[in-house]
């Protein structure tokens, strides 16, 4: 391990680096990466939906030239759809083609349980893999607890076993991302592995930064007060709070239409961007109506 | 920051060091294994002690796999770095702080322009009015420095801290606020706010004013927490402080005393549960999810490889949908665990297809009705509270009549795929406790549970009784908290 190289030099240059792909992280969030590095070791990342759990994966691969290879998790996935699966019809191919020749069962079988037979699937692709690559594992919550155990054997040591084959070592070690929107717990074991990030929403300065970036041409004050008003109605207590893709989206929608100032009556009447369900709309629509002294008692009541 | 780190030495004391601090969390009830033990270990080589940050969401990666944990992590790391970390150059910016204050202070005597004043600037002793106005300045500005330096001051000058009182940092806190006064400040900063506005306020600019100025005003108040932690643990200790100030886990909140912020985390604890508990339950469905070989099929698709048996084909077992009832006691005695009970019928029913839901007090009624395609939980409860037909004399829990009425009404419609779950105390005010009810319900149903929410040793206790109805259950719990909650699931499996 001693004079590996490492992607990143420091903490610093991990940051700069996201900066550079539009990607705004903090101390956390770089800090970890950066460590994950180092360790190498995957890096858990869990949060709300849409704070840029998988952005975080892409912004990474982007920012160190590193190829992206991804597995999106679904309740059913197997090892034939993750790690790998024998090239049924080919082998069966071979065996007709073969049947004529006189050969034993033993050189048979050698051959159709080789490389030229084997599908390899993102898991196994991310670990044969010549070059860097950046592994994302999306959403790994939706996986059975059983399927969990999968992913155990390439998150701690970086090989799979093919019990034909044999034991396939990792020729560089992937950076590895797993994300999770936390709809139930996952197993110790995987977590014992992983690096944990938790990214919660930005906090109103790193969130008008973003929005910044995100839409070029929108001007500091529009960015401020979408910021501002975003973080409002994440306080309330809500189904489903905007997300930072959602503020985004809001954003890029209220520079479109040209709206320089936002006031209630234009909140209003966009803000079904940033909510989706209609009870949080009307609950939010109630909210900016509300007169001074509601509001105070709301906010003291939290 | 001028804490020297003897170098050679450094490597073991920091082993030392972060042995020490994983003991404190050990304790604190954080679950850390021995891998993430090692994991540390690796990792505080490769971060710089010297970045305070850095280092702290270093360790919490390695150490913390669960984010309602993170504040307890927070505080633990706080004080255990306060005192032992500055022999190793982990500082905490106190001295940051401190030096951005005097300069704060010439500032504003320039400002003022008042002539001498008695201390010369030390900061030591400034009187309240002075503080008030450091702290409407800092608010203002929403300058983080500033703040600490006034939460410093605030807490040296109001809460009267008293050198060996074992008074808990609450009580200090308090005292704290209750000086500083900060609903009037709040106030001041909006007027202040509006008449610095060229045109009067909009309701919605008002609003986004204060919303600015009351998460300054929390910030404020976690600083002011932070420095009599400090002060705290200058005061008695490391070890000391460490053990008064554990909080208890979010899952080890008991249910029936659980405060606003922590019935909130709970909420949000409890949907992966429900998930989990609906996983489990339909175990089942998944289990041996390749049945038996299915001939028909796999013949007919050898078809399409000439008569070779390629692709076998399994009979995929029927999935039974569990049936789920809930049967909740919501009458004043667990008022508290009614709430968080009624949270968790909600959390449920969005699980599964199949939910009835009945809530009683001495009456039973069923509100399954209320639950379906309602999308706000706190509107559903509301309704619950208002709407069920619960009460049928006086309104005091008997759990008897309320079971008989269940009998009644729906007894039949109990199959053997149904899990029944009752949620309640038991304490049935000494009225009959008709238990033949739940012999029969557990004869007809798959599963029959009780979740109390009172601690174990007062069960069968006064009217309780407990005992008498568990004899019919397959299983009794306690259910004080997300822990036991949890390992009910579990038991499940």
């Amino acid at each position: 391990m001693a004079d590996e190289t490492y992607r990143f030099e420091s903490v610093q240059e991990v940051r700069e680096g996201l900066r550079k792909v539009d990607y705004l992280s903090d101390e956390g969030i770089a800090g970890i990466v950066y460590l994950a590095d180092r360790l190498g070791k995957p890096i858990l990342v869990e949060g709300p939906a849409g704070t840029g759990k998988t952005q975080l994966a892409k912004s990474v691969s982007e920012m160190s030239g590193a190829r992206l290879i991804r597995l999106q998790c679904y309740e059913g996935l197997d090892e034939s759809k993750a790690l790998f699966e024998w090239n049924y019809k080919k082998q069966l191919l071979r065996i007709q083609a073969e049947r004529g020749e006189d050969k034993t069962w033993e050189t048979v079988e050698d051959d159709i349980f080789s490389d030229e037979f084997l599908l390899t699937r993102p898991l196994l692709e991310a670990i044969t893999a010549d070059e860097p690559v950046v592994l994302l594992i999306d959403e790994v919550d939706r996986v059975e607890v059983e399927t969990e155990a999968l992913l155990l054997e390439i998150l701690s040591d970086y090989q799979v076993s093919i019990p034909e084959l044999g034991t396939i070592v990792a020729k560089q070690i992937p950076l590895v991302f797993l994300t999770s929107n936390n709809t139930r717990e996952l197993s110790e074991a995987l977590k014992r592995r992983c690096l944990f990030l938790h990214i919660d929403y930005p906090d109103l300065e790193r969130e008008k930064e973003i929005v910044l970036t995100k839409v070029p041409d929108i001007t500091d004050s529009l960015a401020d007060q979408v910021a501002r008003i975003v973080r409002s109605i994440r306080q309330l207590e809500l189904k489903k709070s905007p997300s930072v893709s959602e503020t985004i989206d809001w954003a890029r929608t209220l520079l479109l239409l040209g709206i320089e100032h936002v006031d209630a009556e234009t909140a209003k009447s966009t803000i079904n961007i940033l909510l989706k369900y209609q009870s949080d709309i009307a609950k939010a629509v109630r909210e900016l109506d509300q007169e001074h002294g509601t509001i105070q008692k709301a906010a003291a009541g939290k | 920051m001028t804490a020297v780190r003897p170098e050679v030495a450094a490597g073991e004391a920091i082993t030392e060091l972060l042995a020490g601090f994983i003991q404190e969390l050990r304790q604190a009830g954080l679950p850390v294994s021995l891998t993430e033990n090692l994991d540390a270990m690796e990792a505080v080589k490769h971060i710089p002690l010297e970045e305070r940050d850095t280092f702290k969401y270093a360790l919490a990666a390695t150490l913390v796999k669960n984010n309602t944990h993170w504040r307890a992590f927070e505080t633990v790391f706080e004080v255990y770095f306060s005192l032992r970390g500055s022999r190793y150059g982990i500082g905490d910016g106190e001295q940051d702080a401190l030096a951005q204050l005097l300069e704060e202070l010439e500032q504003q005597e320039q400002m003022q322009g008042d002539g001498p004043r008695s201390g010369s600037g030390g900061g030591e002793n400034m009187t309240p009015e002075e503080i008030a106005e450091m702290l409407y300045k800092a608010l203002q500005r929403g300058d983080a420095a500033l703040m600490r330096a006034v939460a410093r001051q605030a807490v040296r000058r109001f809460a009267g801290m008293e050198p060996g009182r074992p008074v808990g940092g609450t009580y200090y806190l308090y005292r704290t606020l209750r000086n500083l006064d900060l609903d009037a400040v709040l106030d001041k900063l909006m007027q202040q706010a509006r008449h610095d506005s060229p045109d009067p306020l909009t309701p919605l600019e008002e609003r986004l004013e204060q919303d600015e100025y009351q998460h300054r005003i929390d910030q404020l108040k976690k600083e002011i927490e932070g420095e009599i932690r400090r002060a705290l643990v200058a005061d008695r200790g490391v070890e000391a402080m460490a053990r008064t100030l554990r909080k208890p886990l979010p899952e080890d909140v008991d249910f029936m005393h659980a405060s606003r912020e922590e019935m909130a985390s709970l909420r949000k604890a409890i949907y992966p549960l429900t998930r989990k508990l609906a996983v489990r339950l339909a175990r089942k469905r998944r289990h041996g999810r390749k049945g038996p070989l299915d001939f028909r099929n796999t013949v007919r698709h050898s078809l399409s490889y000439g008569g070779v048996p390629a692709e076998p084909k399994f009979k995929y077992p029927r999935p039974s949908k569990p049936e789920i009832f809930v049967i909740a006691d919501i009458s004043g005695s667990v008022a508290a665990f009614a709430r968080f009970t009624l949270h968790l019928v909600y959390a449920i029913s969005g699980q599964f297809s199949k939910v009835r839901s009945f809530v009683f007090i001495d009456g039973l009624d069923e509100v399954t009705r209320l639950f379906e395609g309602v999308e706000d939980i706190a509107e559903a409860v509301h309704r619950v509270n208002t709407e069920a037909d619960v009460v049928w004399v006086d309104g005091h829990s008997d759990y008897g009549h309320a079971f008989e009425v269940f009998w009644q009404k729906f007894g039949k419609e109990i199959s053997p795929k149904t899990t029944v779950l009752i949620l309640g105390d038991a304490r049935n005010n000494y009225h009959a406790s008709q238990a033949w009810v739940l012999k029969e319900i557990e004869k007809r149903a798959r599963h029959l549970y009780w979740l109390n929410p009172e601690p174990k040793s007062y069960w069968d206790t006064g009217d309780s009784i407990v005992g008498e109805y568990a004899s019919h259950c397959d299983g009794t719990f306690e259910c004080r908290n997300l822990r036991q909650l949890e390992k009910f699931v579990d038991y499940l499996a």
